[in-house]
């Protein structure tokens, strides 16, 4: 019998790259900048992971989504750490994410504190709607040229 | 009760509460986007709460949980200030003592990010950035109907009359804040707190009381208002009613 090769952190990091966020599947929880640590002993893993805003109710689905991509992979004895320190902020979310954001639809965050054009037709001349939106993490913005509505992910 | 304890204590209970009572509002608000608003900012604040309240459960050491101290205590053993528990009134009402509280709420967490009590650091840090955006918001909010229609400026006006003297309580101090070292003084956030308020009362066209009269008793439990009992049968029913219940 061949004993499987122990399983290395870059491994399970390419494996996290499939595990799509629950509100916004375009993006992975490693493009949301929520996984803080991989550890590995042999083939148990655990994963370290950090909460967007406190009271997030996806923070749980997204822990039970990498217990089962782990799981399914292989991976033995897969544990979910929660570290609240640094608190998180939108500057670890990846290039990728923030360019498939807004290819979604959906404003990447700006330190300016709003979007700078509309994801849909590009137009500069925006407007807010609302600080707050259909998740913890988004704001409601309307574009003054095209007319559609859009979510703006806030910049924390 | 042991001060740390306690302390700990007044933060989720604040958090708890207020986050509750933003929670009522969750589907008749005036319009789609403040009633999301509202809901967000209830989420945030009930997150909080349970963050604090793990934490509180773990210094009791008593093998309770986050829920076991959020349903299965009663008024008496509450130790939020009476501010966050008083009913909402009209949305105007609900804005400016959201606003009053957050005006408190952000530097106050500041203050506790340099805490020597890690965990207590950890948690203000992690609700600090959120408060900031709740401020930003509830200021907003206060200016557009102090400063909107005739109406919206009397109730902006009668509801400052009506909270006014439950405001206080935030910032003063008592035997509990001086028995313990890993919070600061409340009485301490008081400058920043005025500082913020009579700018933002003054864009808002309204005039700030003179008084400084402070009602008290929410904080040390001994004297809360009658409307906490009514919010917590409410918000405790399910799991006081079904105590083996999961979800």
């Amino acid at each position: 019998m061949v004993t499987p090769a122990p399983l290395t952190p870059d491994q399970v990091w390419a494996w996290l790259e499939d595990v799509p966020d629950p509100e916004i599947p375009v993006i992975s929880v490693v493009d949301l900048g929520v996984i803080r640590g991989v550890d590995v002993d042999g083939w148990a893993v655990t994963v370290t992971i950090t909460p967007t805003y406190s009271g997030c109710p996806a923070m749980g689905v997204i822990a039970m989504d990498i217990e089962l991509a782990l799981a399914k992979r292989g991976a033995q004895d897969v544990r979910i750490a929660t570290q609240l320190a640094p608190p998180w902020t939108t500057d670890w979310m990846s290039p990728q994410g923030l360019a498939k954001l807004e290819g979604y639809g959906i404003a990447p965050p700006r330190a300016a504190g709003g979007p700078d054009r509309c994801p849909h037709c590009r137009s500069q001349d925006v407007e807010r709607i609302s600080q707050f939106g259909s998740t913890a993490c988004k704001a409601q913005w309307r574009c003054r040229a095209c007319l559609e509505p859009f979510d703006y992910f806030k910049c924390i | 009760m042991d001060a740390a304890l306690e302390c700990v204590l007044r933060q989720a209970d604040n958090a708890l509460v207020l986050g509750h009572r933003l929670s009522e509002w969750c589907g008749v608000g005036p319009v789609l986007e403040e009633d999301i608003a509202l809901a967000n900012t209830a989420l945030d604040l009930i997150g909080q709460a349970k963050l604090w309240l793990e934490y509180a459960a773990e210094v009791q050491g008593a093998g309770r949980t986050a829920d076991d101290l959020a349903f299965r205590r009663d008024v008496y053993d509450f130790k939020n200030a009476l501010l966050v528990e008083l009913p909402n009134g009209d949305f105007g009402q609900t804005l400016l003592r959201e606003f009053f509280f957050d005006a408190f709420h952000l530097p106050w967490l500041q203050a506790l990010t340099a805490s020597p009590d890690a965990r207590v650091a950890e948690v203000a840090a992690k609700s600090a950035k959120e408060a900031a955006y709740h401020l930003e918001r509830s200021a907003e909010t206060v200016i557009a109907l102090g400063d909107g229609t005739d109406e919206s400026h009397a109730r902006m006006a009668a509801a400052l009359a009506y909270l006014w003297p439950y405001t206080g309580e935030l910032m003063v101090d008592d035997a509990v804040d001086l028995g313990q070292d890993a919070m600061p003084l409340p009485s301490s956030i008081r400058p920043a707190w005025d500082t913020t308020v009579n700018a933002v009362l003054a864009e808002a066209m309204l005039t700030r009381p003179d008084s400084d009269f402070a009602h008290t008793g929410g904080r040390s439990g001994v004297r809360h208002t009658e409307h906490l009992g009514h919010m917590l049968a409410q918000m405790q029913f399910l799991p006081r009613a079904y105590p083996t219940a999961t979800w």
